[in-house]
């Protein structure tokens, strides 16, 4: 198996220990960059974030690789008893977390759980809504079988929304998360995508996105079912 | 940029691409383009592929003829139309000196200069053209006699009308598969003439777009032997091509054009912009209108601008105020009427929006609204109102042109003394042939 991503660096000795005991390969970074420059060619098997010495490091590392395309997974995190508060609001960073104290045994068995739950060895990763299928590792995207011919931005655009439907989000929310800051195009630009996609959708797809009125943009159908 | 090139690369392999075509347009809106392997592909997305410029209109300059194609990896885009079992992928290239600074030949420089002027300013420059053009049967006639059009004259009026309508409607499909939503399609009032109006975008994005929309009609149209041209005045007698383009600008969000308070709706930034736009119209005229044909467009009688005026239900206005819906704030426009559709688009959009912002920045009086038809104004009048012509020949546009330290500015050194000196060209070769129209006057008569 490719090996986990360890921060930080130096190891922890008990963690390194517990990881060679499991059969786990593993390479330790101190920062997103040493991550990405440590990288095996097909990615991470996953990640142990231990923020006992360094909480902030810890946490904006898992930020980082979370941001990623393909965010990476699965993801413990290794907490103090004391750090757990911290974790309020930040659950979207992990997949699971050991409290300081662990044994072997337990961090073994969460991440022979963690693999078997998010399917490692399974990839392509797609995102399916009814007619629509985005490979995120391709950057294809198809619509019943039918391959969509997008540009980049089309492509970003149409999988973060496809990434999360039945959410209404504002053009400035698109604009920021999808474009980025750089971009000085304006809102408007939004809609010219939107458009663009809409068209690329074809008539029996087109209404994949909805426009909300003087709010925004929504895929696929509201929560509520409205 | 690492991403967009990545995703490129990935789709080119997934789609199993065979051929990438460069894009790039010359300085008279010719596009042109090389094919390259996905081999080469990675190579010249990361440092653009070397060509010689000095054969493409344009580009040729006295010390360096070499420039590079920089393909901008977000225009990637398949091309549909093309045989399916090999797909064919274009990018929109920048084109550059070796040193990685940007070419002054390059339309795409002009524009984006522009559009830099715009941001300055706080604005960004929204534009939506309406494109006519005709069909014609093939083959073309190449001996100085005037195109067949497909609807008229025929024996088979009915069916080659339906064939027309099938071409465009297909070209619409396909515009709509590459992203390029249309507004509004429909047959045109002269014969074999049709219209493709494009929903707003940006300046720069529509400027590519425009080249697309003229490749693919043309492609299309070639598929069914037939032949569509964007000439401005094809026959004689009825309404030529135009590309009327709808402007707008915004800052951020916000219609800067759009008042509630004004009786029209329109912002002090729109008056003085179009005050601008007025102001410099004949300079810019041979930009907009760059070709001998394009004055045979713009004569009094068929819907083509011909006085420098404004105003809002008048189609003979050059700059025409749309009416918008109660409460439609993002839809207020103005409508530039003069520019044909063989006008070079990236050249096009910055001459009108650099006259649009002079207005903006020294503060231009907007004068009176044309009441009248001012197709039926006498010459007196005209002069008692202060209304002016447009240019009416390229000749007379080219000296206006050369007049202009706006249109230097807007072009660049390098686009302005090379377009002057080739339209001069053009005129002194127009200038020097005998017509029909001299025969038929003249030799027997003198």
């Amino acid at each position: 198996m490719e090996p986990l991503l360890l921060f930080p660096d130096p190891a922890p000795p008990l963690l390194a220990q517990a990881l060679d005991l499991g059969g786990y390969p593993w390479k330790a970074a101190s920062s997103l960059q040493a991550a990405e420059r440590l990288e095996p060619e097909d990615g991470w098997a996953g990640a142990v974030v231990s923020a006992d010495a360094d909480p902030e490091g810890a946490f904006a590392l898992c930020r980082a690789l979370r941001k990623r395309d393909l965010p990476l997974a699965p993801l413990l995190l290794i907490v103090t008893v004391e750090q757990l508060s911290a974790l309020e609001l930040r659950e979207d960073l992990f997949d699971d977390f050991c409290v300081t104290g662990w044994s072997g045994g337990e961090l073994d068995a969460r991440l022979a759980h963690l693999f078997w739950r998010t399917g490692r060895g399974t990839r392509p990763e797609l995102v399916e809504y009814g007619p629509l299928v985005l490979n995120l590792e391709t950057y294809q995207a198809g619509l019943s079988g039918r391959p969509l011919d997008l540009t980049y931005m089309e492509y970003e655009l149409l999988k973060f929304l496809a990434t999360h439907p039945g959410k209404v989000f504002t053009r400035e929310t698109l604009l920021s998360r999808v474009w980025g800051y750089e971009y000085y195009g304006g809102a408007r630009t939004v809609d010219v995508h939107i458009r663009r996609l809409r068209a690329k959708l074809g008539d029996e797809a087109a209404n994949l996105i909805s426009t909300v009125r003087s709010v925004g943009y929504r895929f696929g159908q509201s929560r509520w079912g409205a | 940029m690492e991403r967009q090139q990545d995703y490129v690369l990935r789709t080119v392999e997934e789609r199993g691409v065979r051929f990438v075509q460069m894009w790039f347009t010359d300085v008279l809106g010719t596009p042109k383009s090389f094919q390259i392997t996905p081999a080469e592909l990675e190579n010249a997305l990361g440092e653009g592929m070397t060509f010689d410029g000095s054969t493409i209109d344009g580009f040729s300059r006295v010390q360096e003829s070499d420039v590079l194609a920089m393909p901008d990896a977000k225009t990637f885009q398949l091309l549909p139309y093309l045989a399916d079992d090999a797909p064919v992928a274009r990018v929109v290239c920048d084109v550059v000196n070796l040193d990685g600074s940007p070419f002054e030949g390059d339309p795409r420089h002009v524009l984006r200069r522009a559009l830099e002027r715009a941001r300055s300013l706080g604005f960004s420059f929204f534009v939506a053209p309406e494109l006519e053009y005709f069909y014609f049967a093939r083959p073309s006639p190449r001996d100085g006699t005037a195109p067949m059009p497909l609807d008229h004259g025929s024996y088979f009026d009915l069916t080659t009308n339906d064939l027309a309508s099938a071409i465009r409607r297909q070209t619409v499909l396909t515009l709509e598969d590459m992203g390029i939503p249309v507004e509004y399609s429909q047959h045109e009032d002269a014969p074999s003439q049709h219209e493709i109006d494009l929903r707003y975008t940006d300046a720069m994005s529509m400027a590519d777009t425009v080249m697309t929309v003229r490749m693919v009609v043309k492609e299309l149209a070639a598929h069914h032997d037939v032949m569509a041209t964007f000439m401005p005045k094809p026959l004689s007698g009825v309404q030529g091509s135009g590309m009327h383009t709808h402007m707008s600008l915004f800052d951020g969000d916000t219609n800067a054009f759009y008042d509630d308070s004004d009786e029209y709706n329109l912002s002090p930034v729109a008056r003085r912009f179009i005050a601008g736009v007025l102001a410099h119209a004949r300079e810019l005229t041979a930009v907009t209108n760059q070709w001998v044909n394009s004055y045979k467009r713009l004569i009094v009688g068929y819907e083509a601008p011909v006085y420098i005026s404004w105003a809002r239900n008048n189609r003979s206005a050059l700059v025409r105020v749309p009416p918008t819906k109660k409460g439609k704030r993002d839809s207020t426009r103005i409508e530039y009427r003069a520019p044909d559709s063989a006008a070079n688009p990236y050249l096009a959009f910055a001459a009108v929006l650099a006259a649009g912002l002079t207005g903006i920045e020294k503060g231009y009086e907007l004068p009176a609204e044309a009441a009248a038809n001012l197709y039926e104004l006498s010459p007196a009048q005209r002069l008692a109102e202060g209304i002016e012509s447009l240019p009416g020949s390229l000749s007379e546009a080219v000296d206006a042109m050369e007049r202009s330290e706006l249109m230097a500015e807007v072009l660049g050194e390098h686009v302005f003394e090379w377009f002057v000196r080739n339209k001069r060209a053009e005129w002194a070769d127009y200038k020097s042939e005998v017509t029909g129209f001299e025969y038929r006057r003249y030799l027997t008569s003198l």
